[in-house]
C-alpha cells in the first residue's frame, strides 16, 4: 500500500476574532521557484542559507521607474546608488542600463572606477569626504555634492592646486510636510543656509555649481513631499538664474522612494498601499515643469533611487533548523538565515513564503534566526504551513540595504547567487571560510 | 493518558468539546491521533500505526506526538493518568 | 410586472453591538422597489451574525482580511463569482474600502460593479488630512494633527488644549483629559491601527449626522440628517430621529457638489453652541443607521445599487421628519454544525 504524505498533526482552537483558512495572508502560497530555478536545486548547488538575486527583475522594474519619468520629462538619469547594493556585478547591471553611479565614501567611489564608470559619471554624496577624496573627485570631473561649509571650504581651498575647476552641487534639506524631517545632511532651505552657501560657491568662483542636491529622507510613502521639494530646488535654481545669470545643468531629487516592503505596523500590506514610480514621477516631474523654468532650458532631472529598484529583485532562501514551543504553547521556528544577513528586518515584515506544497493547515509562528542572541528574530509573526526540519522558506524584498550591511557576526556569510535572463545562476559572491576572516589578522610573536 | 471520551470529531476536522464549550480545528492526522487515544491506543500502538499509514520515520513521529500531546494537555483535553 | 432579481455581495454582516453596516443595508436592498435580490454576504469571521440570519442572506463566504493584500481578496472574489454570478457588491467597512477600490477595474471585468468613491476622495477625506480637506472646500473642521511619536503630543499641548482627541488611522478614537492619558491612548491606538495618529481639538457641542449618497458628478441623490437620541457606551447611535436642519443638509450637498463625491457616505457634525458646524469626520461608506434613512423614504442602498448598474436614478426629494429608529438586540439560535461549516469550509 502507498503511505500517504505525512504531515504533523496539529490542533487549533477555533476563537473569536481568529482568521479562519480563508483569511489567510498571501504569503501561505508556495514559491517553488525563482525566474524558473527551482529553490530545491539552488540550496543543492550553493547552500543554504543563499542570498538570490534575479537579473530580469533588475532590469524590468529599472525599465519600469525610467519610464514613468523619461514619458512626464525629457531629460532623466538614475544614478546607481552603490551604498543599497555595491556587488560588482548589480552595479554593471545598472551601468548597462545606462545608469551612472551614486556614492558617498572614498571606498565606493574606488569601487565605482574599478567598474569601469566614468569619473564623469560619478555623483559624490555624503559628509564624510576626505580631502584626498576631495581631490581625486575634482580631478575626475565628478559631480561633488557639498554637504556643509567645512567641505565647501575644504574644496575651495583645494581648488587652487587643483587644473580643473571642481563641478559641485549643494545638498539641501527642507521641510516637505513629511516627519522626520532629515535635516542633518546639506544646508536648511526655509532659514536662508542653502541660498547662503550659493551665494559663496557663486562668489568665491572658485568651483562651478552645476546642480542641485535633495535626499528628503528614507522610504518617505507620500509622493507629494518629493513634489513640495522639487519645487523649493527650482525656487532655488531659478533664484540664481535671476542673481548671478547663472544655469545649473542639473536638480538631483536623491532617493527615499518606498519599496514594495512593508513597515512594521502598517495595517495594509505595502505592495498595495506604497506609491508607485508613477506617482513619484508624477509629482516630481510636475512641480518642475509648472516652475518658472524656460520649457527649453528644463535642468536634467537625476535621481538616485536604490532601495525601490532593487528591494524586488533579492531573495534569500533559508532552511528550517528546528521547531519548537514557547513557554505560552506559541510555535517558534528557528531557520538558517538570522539578523546578520537580513539587517532589514529590524523595519520591516518581509513577506516569507514555503518553498513546497502544503496543506491548507496554517499556524501562527514566530520565525528566529541562528545566532544566540535574543535580537535575532525575523518576524514576530507569521502565519504559516506545518513547517518541519529541513524544509525550506524563501524571504522576499531583500535585495536593498542588506548586501552592504550584513554582518560577519559569529558566522560566514553566504554565496551570493545571480540567476541571469536565461535562468542560469552565477555565484557573484563566494561564501567566506575562516581564512576571509583570519587572513587580514595579524598574531604578535608571542601569541603564535 | 486520558482523553476526554465526550470530544465529537466530525469529518472535516471539526472538534467540539461539550464539557467546555471549546471547539477546534484538526488536521486528519490529528483526528486519526485523537481517534485512536479514545480507543485507548497506547503511544507505543499509535506510533507504529501512523508508521504503517505514513511516509516518515519513527524519530520524527515520536517528536511530533510528544508535541501534540502538549498542546493537547494545554488545551485541556488531554490529562495524565491519575 | 417581473422585478429583475440581482445578487449582490455585501460586506459588514457584525450586527453586534458596534455593528457594521450590512444587515441594515441588506434589509434595505431587500424591500427595494425596483428589484428583488439574492444577498452573497461576505463575512470575516465565523461569529458574524449575520451569517446566520438566513431569511437576509442567502448564502455566506469568508473573505480574507484586508491586510492579506489584494492579490488574496481578488483570488477568492474570483472563487466566489464563479459560483454566484454577482452582480454588485457593497462594502461596508472604512478598512476594506482601499482593496475593493483598486479592484474596482478588475471586479468590472468580471461583471461586478460597485458604486465607491474615487482613490483620491477616499484620501482626501481621510482623518490625517481633515484639516487641508476643509480648507479645500470651504468647511469647517476642528484643527487637527497627525502625529508619528507619542512625544510629539508634547509640542501640541498649547495649540490643541485638554481635551483632546486621539483617534486610529482607521478606527478608534479616545477623549484625553491629560498628558498621561494622551500617551496611553497613542499607544492603544498606534499598537492597533499603525501611524500615523490624529490629535484633534475637542469640540463642545451637539452631534448630529447626516447619511447620503453623491452621483459623483456633484449632485446629492440622497441625504437623511439624524440626532442621536439614546448612545452606547462605544459611542454608538442606539436611538435616533430623523431631522429637518436646512443648515445640516446644506453642508452636505457643499461637500457633495464640491468633492464631486461619489457613492454613500456619512458625515459626522458636532454643533457648537454659537451654532457653527464642525465636521468631524467623513464616513466614505454607508452607516449602520441606514435603514433609518430606507424607513424615511430614502432607500440609500437600492438608489446606490441603481447607480452601479447605470440605471437612471432620480435624487429623493424628501423624507419624513420626526420618525425614530430604535435598534434592538435579539438572539438567535444557531446550530453548531452551521458554525462548523463556516470555521471549516469559509462558506454557509
Amino acid at each position: 500500500m502507498e503511505k500517504k504524505q505525512y504531515e504533523r498533526p496539529h490542533i487549533i482552537k477555533l476563537e473569536a476574532g481568529m482568521p479562519g483558512k480563508f483569511g489567510m495572508r498571501s504569503e501561505s502560497l508556495p514559491v517553488t521557484h525563482i525566474d524558473g530555478v527551482s529553490v530545491k536545486e539552488l540550496t543543492t548547488n550553493f547552500g543554504s542559507p543563499l542570498f538570490v538575486l534575479s537579473e530580469r527583475t533588475i532590469r524590468s522594474v529599472y525599465r519600469k521607474a525610467l519610464k514613468s519619468f523619461s514619458t512626464r520629462y525629457p531629460k532623466v538619469q538614475f544614478a546607481w546608488s552603490y551604498k543599497t547594493n555595491y556587488l560588482t556585478a548589480v552595479c554593471k547591471i545598472y551601468h548597462q542600463e545606462g545608469s551612472w553611479a551614486e556614492v558617498v565614501s572614498g571606498f565606493e567611489y574606488d569601487k565605482a572606477i574599478a567598474n569601469g564608470v566614468d569619473p564623469a559619471r560619478i555623483i559624490f554624496n555624503g559628509p564624510g569626504k576626505s580631502a584626498d577624496d576631495l581631490r581625486k573627485a575634482a580631478n575626475g570631473g565628478s559631480l561633488i555634492h557639498i554637504d556643509h561649509l567645512d567641505e565647501l571650504y575644504t574644496l575651495t581651498d583645494l581648488a587652487g592646486e587643483l587644473p580643473r575647476k571642481p563641478l559641485v552641487a549643494i545638498r539641501v534639506n527642507m521641510d516637505t510636510g513629511i516627519y522626520p524631517m532629515w535635516d542633518r545632511f546639506g544646508f536648511n532651505y526655509e532659514n536662508g543656509q542653502a541660498w547662503d552657501a550659493i551665494n559663496k560657491i557663486m562668489m568665491a568662483g572658485k568651483l562651478e555649481l552645476v546642480g542641485l542636491h535633495t535626499h528628503i529622507g528614507t522610504f518617505i510613502l507620500s509622493a507629494g513631499a518629493y513634489g513640495v521639494a522639487a519645487g523649493k530646488l527650482a525656487d532655488l535654481a531659478l533664484g540664481i538664474r535671476q542673481k548671478f545669470g547663472h544655469d545649473i545643468r542639473y536638480i538631483d531629487m536623491g532617493g527615499g522612494f518606498a519599496s514594495k516592503n512593508t513597515l512594521k505596523g502598517s495595517y495594509l500590506p505595502g505592495s498595495d498601499t506604497n506609491p508607485t514610480f508613477d506617482d513619484y514621477a508624477e509629482a516630481i516631474t510636475s512641480a518642475l515643469v509648472n516652475s518658472g523654468f524656460r520649457p527649453d532650458n528644463l535642468p536634467l532631472l537625476i535621481l538616485e533611487t536604490g532601495r525601490a529598484l532593487i528591494d524586488e529583485a533579492g531573495y534569500i532562501i533559508s532552511t528550517v533548523i528546528a521547531n519548537k514551543r514557547l513557554s505560552s504553547g506559541r510555535r517558534a521556528t528557528i531557520i538558517d538565515a538570522g539578523v546578520n544577513l537580513l539587517f532589514t528586518s529590524f523595519w520591516y515584515q518581509h513577506p516569507i513564503t514555503p518553498a513546497q506544497g502544503f496543506s491548507q493547515y496554517r499556524e501562527d509562528n514566530t520565525l528566529y534566526g541562528p545566532l544566540c542572541m535574543n535580537i535575532d528574530c525575523i518576524r514576530e509573526s507569521a502565519n504559516l504551513p506545518l513547517l518541519n526540519k529541513g524544509d525550506r522558506i524563501v524571504i522576499h524584498y531583500t535585495g536593498a540595504y542588506n548586501l552592504t550591511q550584513w554582518m560577519q557576526f559569529i558566522t560566514l556569510r553566504p554565496n551570493v547567487v545571480l540567476i541571469d535572463e536565461d535562468s542560469k545562476p552565477h555565484v557573484v559572491r563566494e561564501n567566506e571560510m575562516l581564512s576571509t576572516i583570519n587572513g587580514p589578522e595579524k598574531t604578535p610573536p608571542h601569541l603564535a | 493518558m486520558k482523553i476526554n471520551e465526550n470530544l465529537a470529531i466530525s469529518d472535516n476536522g471539526f472538534l467540539f468539546n461539550p464539557t467546555t464549550g471549546e471547539s477546534y480545528t484538526v488536521n486528519p492526522i490529528g483526528a486519526e491521533i485523537i481517534e485512536m487515544l479514545k480507543s485507548g491506543e497506547t503511544q507505543e500502538r499509535i506510533i507504529s500505526r501512523l508508521l504503517d499509514m505514513y511516509d516518515t520515520d519513527k524519530k520524527t513521529l515520536e517528536k511530533d506526538l510528544h508535541d501534540f500531546s502538549d498542546i493537547l494537555k494545554q488545551y485541556q483535553l488531554l490529562s495524565e493518568d491519575e | 410586472m417581473n422585478k429583475p432579481v440581482l445578487n449582490i455581495g455585501v460586506t459588514g454582516l457584525n450586527a453586534i453591538d458596534s455593528p457594521g453596516p450590512g444587515v441594515a443595508v441588506i434589509r434595505g436592498l431587500r424591500e427595494a422597489a425596483s428589484f428583488d435580490v439574492r444577498i452573497i454576504g461576505f463575512a470575516y469571521e465565523s461569529m458574524e451574525p449575520g451569517i446566520y440570519m438566513h431569511d437576509l442572506v442567502d448564502r455566506t463566504y469568508q473573505i480574507p482580511y484586508p491586510s492579506a493584500g489584494t492579490d488574496v481578496l481578488l483570488s477568492r472574489l474570483e472563487y466566489i463569482q464563479s459560483r454566484e454570478n454577482l452582480h454588485v457588491i457593497i462594502p461596508n467597512f472604512d478598512a476594506e474600502l482601499y482593496s475593493f477600490i483598486k479592484l474596482e477595474d478588475k471586479l468590472m471585468q468580471m461583471g461586478i460593479h460597485m458604486f465607491l468613491p474615487t482613490q483620491a476622495q477616499f484620501e482626501e477625506r481621510h482623518k490625517v488630512n481633515l484639516s487641508d480637506f476643509g480648507k479645500k472646500y470651504g468647511l469647517d473642521v476642528p484643527l487637527g494633527k497627525a502625529i508619528y511619536d507619542s512625544s510629539e503630543i508634547f509640542g501640541l499641548q498649547n495649540e490643541f488644549d485638554f481635551p483632546m482627541m486621539i483617534k486610529g488611522k482607521w478606527y478608534d478614537a479616545y477623549i484625553a483629559y491629560n498628558m498621561e492619558q494622551a500617551r496611553t491612548y497613542f499607544n492603544k491606538i498606534s499598537a492597533k491601527w499603525g501611524l500615523p495618529v490624529v490629535i484633534q481639538r475637542f469640540i463642545h457641542g451637539t452631534e448630529y449626522n447626516v447619511t447620503g449618497l453623491g452621483d459623483g458628478n456633484g449632485n446629492t441623490i440622497a441625504a437623511v440628517p439624524m440626532r442621536k437620541q439614546f448612545i452606547t457606551d462605544k459611542g454608538k447611535a442606539w436611538a435616533g430621529i430623523s431631522i429637518d436642519d436646512k443648515k445640516l443638509l446644506s453642508i452636505t450637498r457643499q461637500f457633495v457638489r464640491e468633492t464631486k463625491w461619489r457613492g454613500a457616505f456619512e458625515l459626522e457634525m458636532m454643533k457648537t453652541n454659537d451654532n457653527i458646524y464642525y465636521l468631524m469626520e467623513i464616513n466614505p461608506r454607508i452607516p449602520a443607521w441606514v435603514y433609518l434613512a430606507v424607513g424615511v423614504g430614502q432607500n440609500i442602498p437600492e438608489a446606490l445599487t441603481r447607480l452601479a448598474l447605470g440605471k437612471e436614478t432620480p435624487a429623493f426629494e424628501s423624507y419624513e421628519v420626526g420618525k425614530l429608529f430604535i435598534r434592538y438586540s435579539y438572539d438567535m439560535i444557531v446550530d453548531r454544525t452551521e458554525f462548523e461549516k463556516i470555521s471549516i469550509n469559509g462558506e454557509l
